[in-house]
């Protein structure tokens, strides 16, 4: 779980070091924002974002000399404030016994290990949970979410492969309702957000869910792999309109990759972002920080920051 | 209008700016700076890392200025065959590369990745693959011990794919499976054994010395690096660590179905400079294809993936049973058993938006039928089974159903008399349709079919038109 927090703390870091170096700084000319716009590029902020955030940045500093420490405070504040809006935090509603938590996204995005870990958060607050293992189609994708059950405690529904998913969640929330469990997380099979067969059948699902219980899913959360480019824009427009998506969960922010396209999104979109997952281990999930995300994104851009005013600094 | 894909994108974008450039002579450097910034924000769009962008942008504006334009071609012709060539060749050159098997057998085919990046599902594809049409005896062995039911997962798949698989012992490392795989294919005569491994990230020091000496234990032949078609700048750097930490040979890209088909494909490339040797085209284990760059840069320019559709079409359909179809159609004689057949051949070849999406100049369109698909396949299906409650009679003439046959069919259909007559209707006007057609040639379809877009809804008239087995042929 290094990456994201170790991001995160080496640009805080970073910036008190560089409080003492008050010598570096550089004159921001348009070729200097160039430089920053193409490092949140770098970022997944995707062109018209990165311009967007650059162009707050241009009235308030543009002829300016600036520090590196500046550049990351400034960059950050400008990001922060695109993120807080969207920065709400999971809080299932318990009126609902169940609180029916459907749980869809792309493939391979970490659906199931998300569930894993949201289990356990709730199960450490002393709720009841209960698992629906709805990925009847890729291979063992049931044994894998009954090892997380297995690893937090709680039970984990299940169905014949290649069954069908909408009954099984029916019959989830149905023995989650008998048993009195507090929350139930219901595991979808990984779908490209254009295959509109398989969009129809998430549809489904719901539908039947309903007729059990008409205000069910009380959430929709839409899991995001980190590494997603441009194309999350299309999963979160499509999955929304299909499923009314909630919410949205940000996973495997512990690489090498920024998340800056949760920018984008928020800008797009506005929905919650609840969660960020940060590694593999049950406990690796996080709530979302407007402030922290929009720090963990500059942390790395303010290398490019630092290398920028040093390299000026050099170069004199 | 997202940024929905490269290929989309790029193409929309750039005939834009090439359709200004008419002036002929010289290109100016004018004219190419002004279709380059676009290229370049075109390209970011569809998430082609930025340092690639940039690399790719400086070739082309070298090649470009001062090029002479024919006087056959306008300039943005000009540039945009220039554009498209440079793309052929940051993609690897023209045709295909194969596997490498050339080695003393078991030959060690190793998979490296990002988690959920589909290794699993590729060694499944990959196995299928040499198994069925290079006839090889593939092991299949996991040696992800960090995801939860990871090797039960690849032994359902080879079960699935008819190949072997390692069993699994528990309490193993990687390094001691990825040994006892190899012993195993030496003692049981296995030409190929696949090891798959974890998904880790590329900054994770430990999982990447792991790896490392999996490689060292088993000299694979192929490293194989596979890589979700949707990944956005972090390409480079997954790119970039995994290539100096275990020196990759090939590439693949997983989820091409999507609709973000690229961009990733052309920075792996720059970085790796190894080849993209496979693509991943859907979910089941038969979904794997080669990869040509020409065709990609085709479908870059707006010229469509005609050559992928006709693949395809000539794999899955059936050429005598299209043929005769097509014969049908010419001569008016289309009946209900043939609209049947088309179905059958339709469902074959995928969602209608995709097989749209590789036709030229149907971008648009694709979106449009995209939303619809899900509408139109409940409505194929329904047809079918309305079809199949009908006796031959029936079927041949349509005109002899009345009330209480079509009661009848819509009980045995599980439909309701209103569908019956719904079906015969929208059969009656594909009919009209195809005399037209027929009348019109290939060039009129087009215009045809823009016009339809406007008119009819879901499954509306032509559905079963187009999709014939007959295409290949034209």
């Amino acid at each position: 779980m290094s990456g994201f927090f170790s991001r995160l703390k080496q640009g805080l870091s970073r910036s008190t070091q560089k409080l003492n170096a008050a010598l570096n700084h550089r004159f921001l000319d348009e070729s200097a924002l160039e430089d920053l716009e193409d490092a949140l590029i770098a970022a997944d902020l995707g062109p018209a974002v990165a311009a967007r955030v650059i162009a707050g940045f241009r009235t308030s500093r543009f002829g300016r000399n600036v520090t590196t420490e500046e550049i990351q405070e400034t960059l950050a504040t400008e990001i922060a404030r695109v993120l807080e809006p969207v920065a709400i935090p999971f809080e299932p509603d318990f009126s609902h016994r169940p609180h029916v938590c459907l749980v869809v996204g792309v493939n391979g995005v970490g659906k199931t290990t998300t569930i894993g870990k949201m289990s356990k958060w709730f199960r450490d607050q002393g709720k009841s949970v209960m698992m629906v293992a709805g990925d009847t189609f890729r291979a063992a994708a049931v044994e894998q979410l009954q090892v997380w059950g297995e690893r937090t405690g709680a039970p984990v529904i299940a169905g014949k492969p290649g069954g069908d998913a909408a009954g099984l969640a029916f019959e989830g929330i149905k023995r989650a309702r008998e048993t009195g469990t507090d929350i139930v997380f219901v595991d979808t099979a990984g779908r490209l957000h254009n295959k509109g067969a398989l969009m129809e059948e998430l549809a489904k699902i719901i539908r039947v869910m309903k007729k059990f219980d008409d205000t069910a899913p009380h959430s929709v959360l839409l899991v995001l792999d980190a590494t997603t480019g441009q194309n999350a824009i299309e999963q979160v427009r499509v999955f929304r309109e299909m499923v009314n998506v909630t919410g949205l969960v940000v996973t495997k922010l512990d690489g090498s990759a920024r998340g800056g396209i949760v920018v984008a999104l928020a800008e797009a979109f506005k929905l919650p972002v609840h969660l960020v997952g940060v590694g593999e281990q049950v406990e690796d999930l996080r709530p979302f920080s407007a402030r922290d995300y929009a720090r963990g994104l500059v942390g790395g851009s303010g290398d490019l920051a630092a290398r920028l005013v040093e390299g000026e600094t050099e170069a004199r | 209008m997202g940024p929905s894909s490269l290929f989309e994108s790029l193409s929309g974008k750039m005939s834009g700016v090439f359709e200004g450039l008419s002036k002929r002579g010289k290109l100016s450097e004018d004219d190419v700076a002004e279709a380059m910034r676009e290229v370049r924000l075109a390209m970011l769009d569809a998430d082609v890392a930025l340092p690639v962008v940039r690399d790719f942008v400086n070739k082309v504006r070298e090649r470009a200025v001062g090029h002479e334009v024919l006087e056959s071609i306008s300039p943005g012709q000009a540039v945009a065959k220039i554009v498209n060539d440079a793309l052929i060749d940051a993609l690897g050159g023209a045709g295909a590369v194969p596997l490498d098997l050339n080695a003393p057998a078991p030959v060690p085919i190793l998979m490296v990745g990002l988690q959920g990046s589909g290794k699993t599902t590729t060694s499944g594809k990959i196995a299928l693959r040499l198994s069925q049409r290079d006839r090889r005896k593939v092991l299949l062995a996991s040696l992800d011990v960090q995801r939860p039911a990871a090797q039960l997962q690849l032994q359902q798949l080879a079960e699935r794919a008819g190949v072997g698989s390692l069993p699994i012992v528990s309490g193993e490392g990687p390094v001691q499976i990825a040994r006892r795989a190899l012993d195993v294919g030496r003692r049981e005569g296995y030409d190929v054994v696949i090891l798959d491994t974890a998904g880790r990230l590329s900054i994770d020091e430990a999982l990447m010395q792991e790896v490392r000496d999996v490689r060292e234990a088993t000299r694979p032949v192929e490293t194989l690096l596979v890589v979700d078609a949707m990944t956005g700048q972090d390409a480079v750097n997954t790119a970039q660590r995994f290539n100096e930490a275990v020196g990759i040979t090939g590439v693949v890209m997983s989820r091409m179905d999507g609709d973000a088909r690229g961009g990733a494909a052309l920075s792996m490339r720059a970085v790796t400079g190894a080849p993209i040797k496979l693509v991943g085209t859907g979910e089941k284990l038969e979904a794997l294809e080669e990869f040509y760059p020409e065709r990609v840069a085709g479908r870059i320019l707006g010229l469509g993936d005609i050559a992928g559709l006709v693949e395809r079409a000539s794999e899955t359909l059936d050429h005598e049973e299209g043929e005769r179809v097509a014969k049908k159609m010419m001569a008016g004689k289309f009946d209900l058993d043939d609209y049947a057949s088309q179905l059958r051949q339709i469902n074959k070849m995928g969602s209608i938006s995709g097989i749209m999406g590789m036709l030229p100049g149907m971008g648009k369109m694709k979106d449009i039928l995209e939303s619809k698909d899900a509408d139109a396949v409940a409505i194929f299906r329904k047809h079918q089974a309305i079809i199949s409650s009908m006796t031959k009679d029936e079927r041949k003439t349509p005109a002899i159903l009345k009330a209480s046959r079509k009661k009848r069919i819509a009980a045995g259909s599980g439909t309701t008399v209103q569908d019956v007559n719904k079906l015969l209707k929208q059969f009656d006007d594909m009919s009209t349709m195809m005399k037209r057609i027929n009348k019109m040639g290939l060039g009129g379809m087009k215009k045809m079919l823009s016009g339809l877009m406007s008119g009819a809804g879901p499954g509306g008239a032509p559905g079963g038109g187009f999709g014939g087995g007959g295409f290949p042929r034209r």
